[in-house]
């Protein structure tokens, strides 16, 4: 393996079993299989996929905190399984949703709390806790303790806590799940901002938000059902879909949308979803001619078209074109 | 990682750790009421029940010190015990474990933290015994005194050490466990009777808690007339016991959490709540 790699992983597979009392015991869940990455120093390195597609469990196994049942998975160059106290010193990790503290302790306290876990000096500690808090827009909760505070201010937290320790690769797991609008741009600002100015720091992002991966990544893995489907840079994954032409249309109801588009020639892949009370489908199609038979079946449905759009494709059509559906439906 | 690095990431973490604890001292001050209050009603019981038998006056002393000693062995139960649990429960393990520190630097930070806490909630136990209630201990040999205390503390927070990661394997039923484990040992361990009277080998078997022993040495150095006829053991055995205790609670502590560790990542358990 390189020696500049970041993180790398062959073969790497992740199997649950359910526990003897536990119902459907003895039953096997496939959350990772055959993986094989490889991210480079100073990457800022992202995992699309949608819920329950495995991007956590690869998050957990490359952090320490879960044994891989198949296959290798190296950090800063070592064996996580071999020697997890050699990855740990070169890591750190932020997850969606993270309720980590202690109540009764401020921000500030906690953040320093956990950079003792580091070895931070208490100089060092205090001053990056003000660069940070100052960075989320948490300079005047610094002294707020910890259980008076909302859940995105919690989670701004977190974040602080992540990059408090200055780690050579840092794993944000759905880092922005939860927040508001502005604060994921400030957030995503930062992140792409600590990428590129320290070199060689290495920032591996999971998420199911396609704008979060496009905006943000060098490359970008789409992972499904715990396996990696393509990893390219987001440019380049969209233009293999540059033969093809992507539709996306509204209507107001469909009885099967499922089956409906079925047998009609020229479709390549087809995603559909619920939104605001419109039915949402989006259609890659080899060329625009495929687009007349949809139309014709929506209106032998008697379906409304209240919109149809033309659009570049986006990281969501690679996934629907690799996968079959769109990122926010269930597998 | 070189020595000396190790070791200041390793008192770094001590007293990281601990911290919580004793700033919860000064902003949970309902302490003060819970832990003082209720166990003098627990306390003034038993006081009554030696007066009424005309008990020499030694035994409220040897009362309170048993009083004093309960408010460790809960802070050991719900506090070192069931611990690990409630951070898995908060996503707190997991940042415990991805970090380069020491496992064990964390539970003892924890145990140094619960430790000068209690000792607040003890003495004011103690005071509120010698108020009350007129208590008198004899104060001629203190240094062995405080020997015999730091011995006890250790062995029994190495105890609450090893609980704490072995508890983790139970999960929510950790919880029952400690209810479980709390009121037999005010009975076994002797804690406002001589635990001779149980029987030489009842309480040969209830000295595995550190504070069997420990609650039976310190009377002896307390009350050293009173406990001439109703000691246990000598208090150089007892010494030597709760040294021996200390050592094994401490390394079967390091042991396990290793174990559970490597379990934990296999099972995929460290991360999941509810269990």
């Amino acid at each position: 393996m390189s020696t500049n790699l970041a993180v790398s992983t062959q073969n790497l597979g992740r199997v649950y079993r359910a526990k003897k009392r536990e119902a459907g015991s003895g039953k096997e869940i496939v959350a990772l299989h055959g993986v094989d990455l490889e991210i480079h120093q100073g990457e800022l390195f992202g995992l699309l996929g949608p819920n329950g597609a495995g991007k956590t469990t690869l998050i957990k196994i490359l952090t320490t905190l879960l044994a891989p049942t198949s296959g290798e998975a190296r950090v800063a160059g070592t064996d996580v399984a071999k020697n997890p106290w050699e990855v740990r010193r070169h890591i750190n990790m932020v997850s969606g949703g993270e309720s980590s503290g202690y109540g009764l302790l401020t921000v500030e306290e906690n953040l320093w709390l956990f950079s003792q876990f580091y070895g931070l000096d208490w100089k060092t500690a205090r001053e990056r806790i003000r660069e940070m808090l100052k960075i989320v827009g948490m300079e005047d909760r610094a002294k707020t303790k910890i259980y008076h505070l909302s859940t995105g201010m919690r989670q701004k937290m977190n974040f602080a806590r992540g990059f408090i320790t200055d780690p050579e690769i840092i794993f944000l797991d759905e880092p922005t799940l939860g927040l508001d609008v502005q604060t994921s741009r400030v957030l995503r600002d930062f992140v792409k901002n600590w990428v590129r100015v320290r070199k060689n720091k290495t920032l591996l992002l999971t998420t199911h938000y396609m704008q979060e991966a496009d905006e943000l990544c060098d490359r970008v893995a789409i992972i499904d059902r715990g396996k990696i489907l393509a990893c390219d840079t987001p440019s380049n994954l969209k233009r293999s879909l540059n033969q093809s032409s992507v539709f996306h249309l509204k209507v107001d109801s469909l009885p099967q949308p499922d089956s409906q588009f079925q047998g009609l020639k020229g479709i390549q892949s087809f995603a559909h979803h619920q939104h605001n009370g419109l039915l949402e489908l989006s259609f890659i199609v080899e060329t625009e001619n495929a687009l007349m038979p949809i139309l014709a079946s929506i209106e032998r449905s008697k379906g409304n078209l209240i919109s149809l759009e033309k659009r570049q494709p986006t990281l969501e059509d690679v996934f629907i074109n690799l996968v079959g559906r769109g990122l926010s439906e269930e597998p | 990682m070189i020595f000396r690095k190790r070791v200041e990431l390793f008192l770094r973490t001590v007293i990281g750790r601990a911290y919580p604890r004793l700033i919860g001292l000064q902003r949970e001050r309902s302490w003060l009421i819970f832990d003082t209050l209720l166990p003098l009603l627990q306390m003034s019981a038993f006081v009554f029940v030696y007066r009424a038998m005309q008990a020499p006056p030694e035994y409220t002393g040897f009362v309170v010190l048993g009083g004093a000693m309960t408010a460790y062995w809960l802070n050991v139960l719900w506090s070192m015990a069931t611990q690990l649990h409630w951070e898995k429960e908060n996503g707190n393990l997991a940042l415990f474990i991805m970090a380069p520190t020491s496992r064990m630097a964390i539970l003892l930070g924890m145990a140094l933290g619960g430790i000068v806490a209690t000792s607040f909630r003890a003495a004011a136990v103690v005071l509120v015994g010698i108020f009350i209630f007129g208590a008198h201990f004899s104060a001629e040999r203190i240094p062995e005194l405080i020997g015999i205390f730091l011995l006890t503390l250790i062995a029994l927070y190495g105890m609450g050490m090893l609980f704490s990661s072995l508890f983790l394997l139970y999960g929510r039923e950790a919880w029952h466990m400690s209810l479980l484990l709390q009121e037999p040992i005010y009975l076994l361990s002797g804690f406002y009777f001589p635990v001779r009277s149980l029987g030489y080998w009842t309480a040969m078997g209830a000295s595995i808690v550190p504070i069997t022993l420990g609650l039976d040495a310190m009377r002896q150095l307390l009350f050293p007339r009173m406990m001439q006829q109703i000691k246990f053991l000598d208090v150089r055995i007892e010494l030597l016991v709760l040294a021996v205790l200390g050592l094994v609670f401490l390394f079967l502590a390091q042991r396990s959490l290793s174990y559970m560790e490597r379990l934990a990542c296999q099972e995929g358990r460290l991360t999941v709540r509810g269990q």
